[in-house]
């Protein structure tokens, strides 16, 4: 089945300057958030929301669904706005996020938020998840694909490693884990400290299908996307996307970049501005 | 560099002496628990959780390597299909548990107390507690009931699963029980740690024809000077101490509490506000956080001031040794009970 949003004629580029900028009106709400990341990963979402997920909009626990589990609670802010921008969630919701009563919480939580499939946040809970989910969906003989966006940073996370060599050992092929590499996290970067660099090997020597790609490049991240869904081996696939901070507000971009980037308060009209004056057909 | 002065700490086998030639009793590989000649079970859990299946296609088995040591491997080799060996990886244990529940299974992940507790800990509150989920995690080893020492004795894990909001909590008492509340469980639409007697489980409660039910604590036998508040094994000890006190005159009733979250407070409640009697807590864990802190809390809030005390593990990393010495050294064997109850009256 071919779901409406893949016979759209929006392009994906589109659909990117959409989530960044449903994410950086999230931001102005609160006056902070993880903007950086939102920014970096927004081709990432766009690729997986608008090409690769299979999802009905109005139905998000519709059975036949792609399950895409967020491990970084933290990013719900980049899902929110992506799930914005795919129906699933109503627009008028994003001037709540982070306030009381609110779905839309700061840290991503399943019984907050229709089509927010985990509870995120402690990290390194994600890929496990998805472990369970794909043997159960083998159980019911069910096609679906799990999907997992995990960071760089979960990488240091010793569960991930269990998950990782699980997943193997049961010859997941409905699951891709989407590992979004910014190589930033709250002390530093993970290149410093447990993550490799370039670490796609370390998957491969667990006996993943393996793909690293620049995950800003939209036709790249597509392509990995189609390359990791068709693979015909029996093996778990990873999709590795390096990404940059603050993707698409140079300002921001250059800004020296934290795992918490702080935005004045007259800076996110400017960033606002930025994004409309690069808006894709 | 300067050490503080734990850089100096004594080993314990070095603050003591060698045991004299010929010396020892017993040996840390015993795992009785119970009494010469009391009637005894098989593996309650692993043939009920088979049995279960048979009906039943949500239902699924995982361990953590060690089904032969949680009686899970009775179901594994009943439904070989329906079991999963997740390997020597806890976090992914439960965490799997967790995404076959999200799929609508029902899922059994089995281990040890200890790993579960302390190491699963996160995995369990975040993957399934917080989501509600219904995994059901069964894990052998409670408290003292081997002697291989701290890293196998799970003395804090009802006081640590306490703490976790919308977590079912059960210590059974015997193989009756086990059997009875397996199938109980399977049936609860939330998630449950319940700790597991494995082997050959003693068989206590059927001759008083208990019938468990989850949430629900029981008055298995009445007595009006002593009440003993019990969970899990102590529950037999108790029974044991109760008919022993009997002969020397004192009549001692047995409270069974095997479910300690949520607490049944108003059977307890009202058991301890009967009359004059002492209330003695009996549980095979620390003092620290378990059933009896929960009672006392319950009579505390309710205005309930009896006599009360705890036969409770102490809050120390216990010796390795042998099962019935350590029972005896640490107060949970029926003579040390008994004898304990005796210097209260």
């Amino acid at each position: 089945m071919t779901p409406d949003h893949h016979r759209s004629n929006v392009s994906l580029a589109r659909r990117a300057w959409a989530i960044r900028h449903n994410a950086v009106r999230m931001g102005q709400v609160q006056g902070q958030g993880y903007i950086g990341q939102a920014l970096g990963v927004a081709d990432v979402l766009a690729a997986s929301y608008f090409h690769a997920l299979s999802y009905r909009p109005d139905d998000p626990e519709w059975e036949g669904r792609d399950r895409f589990l967020l491990s970084i609670g933290h990013y719900a802010i980049a899902l929110y706005a992506a799930m914005i921008e795919a129906g699933i969630l109503p627009e008028q919701e994003l001037e709540t996020y982070g306030t009381d009563d609110s779905r839309l919480p700061m840290s991503g939580m399943a019984s907050y938020t229709p089509g927010m499939e985990i509870t995120g946040g402690s990290l390194g809970h994600g890929l496990g998840i998805a472990v369970g989910m794909a043997l159960g969906l083998k159980r019911k003989d069910n096609p679906a694909f799990v999907y997992n966006l995990l960071s760089d940073g979960e990488l240091g996370e010793g569960s991930t490693w269990e998950a990782v060599q699980s997943a193997t050992q049961w010859k997941l092929d409905n699951l891709i884990a989407i590992v979004d590499v910014n190589d930033q996290q709250a002390d530093g970067k993970p290149s410093d400290a447990l993550m490799q660099m370039p670490e796609a090997p370390r998957w491969e020597a667990f006996g993943w299908f393996a793909q690293e790609v620049d995950g800003n490049d939209i036709d790249a991240v597509v392509a990995a996307l189609d390359a990791a869904r068709h693979h015909p081996g029996p093996q778990p696939r990873v999709v590795i996307c390096r990404t940059t901070m603050c993707k698409g507000v140079p300002f921001l971009e250059e800004r020296e970049i934290t795992h918490f980037v702080r935005v004045e308060e007259d800076e996110w009209d400017r960033a606002l501005a930025i994004l409309d004056e690069g808006k894709p057909a | 560099m300067s050490l503080g002065p734990n850089s100096r700490r004594t080993p314990k086998n070095v603050a003591r002496s060698a045991p004299p030639k010929g010396g020892a009793r017993t040996s840390a590989m015993i795992a009785s628990l119970d009494a010469e000649g009391r009637a005894t079970k098989p593996a309650p859990f692993g043939h009920a959780l088979a049995e279960l299946a048979q009906t039943r296609d949500d239902i699924v088995g995982l361990s953590a390597d060690l089904s032969k040591y949680t009686d899970l491997h009775v179901f594994a080799k009943a439904h070989p299909d329906k079991f999963y060996q997740m390997g020597m990886a806890e976090q992914v244990l439960i965490s799997a548990a967790a995404g076959l529940a999200k799929e609508g299974f029902t899922p059994f992940a089995t281990t040890y107390a200890v790993f579960a507790a302390r190491r699963a800990y996160d995995f369990i509150a975040m993957a399934i507690a917080e989501d509600n989920l219904p995994v059901k995690i069964c894990c052998a080893l409670p408290g003292l009931t081997t002697g291989y020492g701290p890293s196998h004795q799970s003395t804090e894990d009802i006081a640590i699963m306490r703490g976790m909001p919308g977590l079912t909590v059960l210590d059974p008492c015997d193989a009756t029980e086990i059997d009875q509340a397996t199938r109980a469980i399977a049936d609860h639409p939330g998630p449950v740690y319940m700790r597991l007697l494995r082997g050959q489980v003693p068989d206590v409660l059927g001759e008083y024809g208990y019938r468990f039910k989850l949430g629900k604590a029981q008055m298995i036998r009445d007595g009006g000077d002593v009440l003993f508040v019990s969970t899990g094994l102590m529950t037999m000890r108790a029974l044991d101490a109760a008919a022993r006190l009997q002969k020397d005159g004192v009549e001692a009733g047995v409270l069974h509490v095997p479910t300690i979250k949520p607490l049944d407070e108003d059977t307890i409640a009202e058991a301890c506000g009967k009359t004059g009697r002492l209330v003695v807590t009996a549980e095979n864990h620390s003092i620290n956080g378990g059933l009896g802190e929960a009672v006392a809390g319950t009579l505390m809030r309710r205005g309930l001031r009896p006599a009360f005390a705890q036969v409770a593990l102490p809050d120390e990393w216990l010796d390795a040794g042998a099962l019935p010495t350590l029972h005896d050294q640490y107060g949970l064997s029926v003579d040390a009970v008994v004898k304990r109850v005796k210097g209260l009256l």
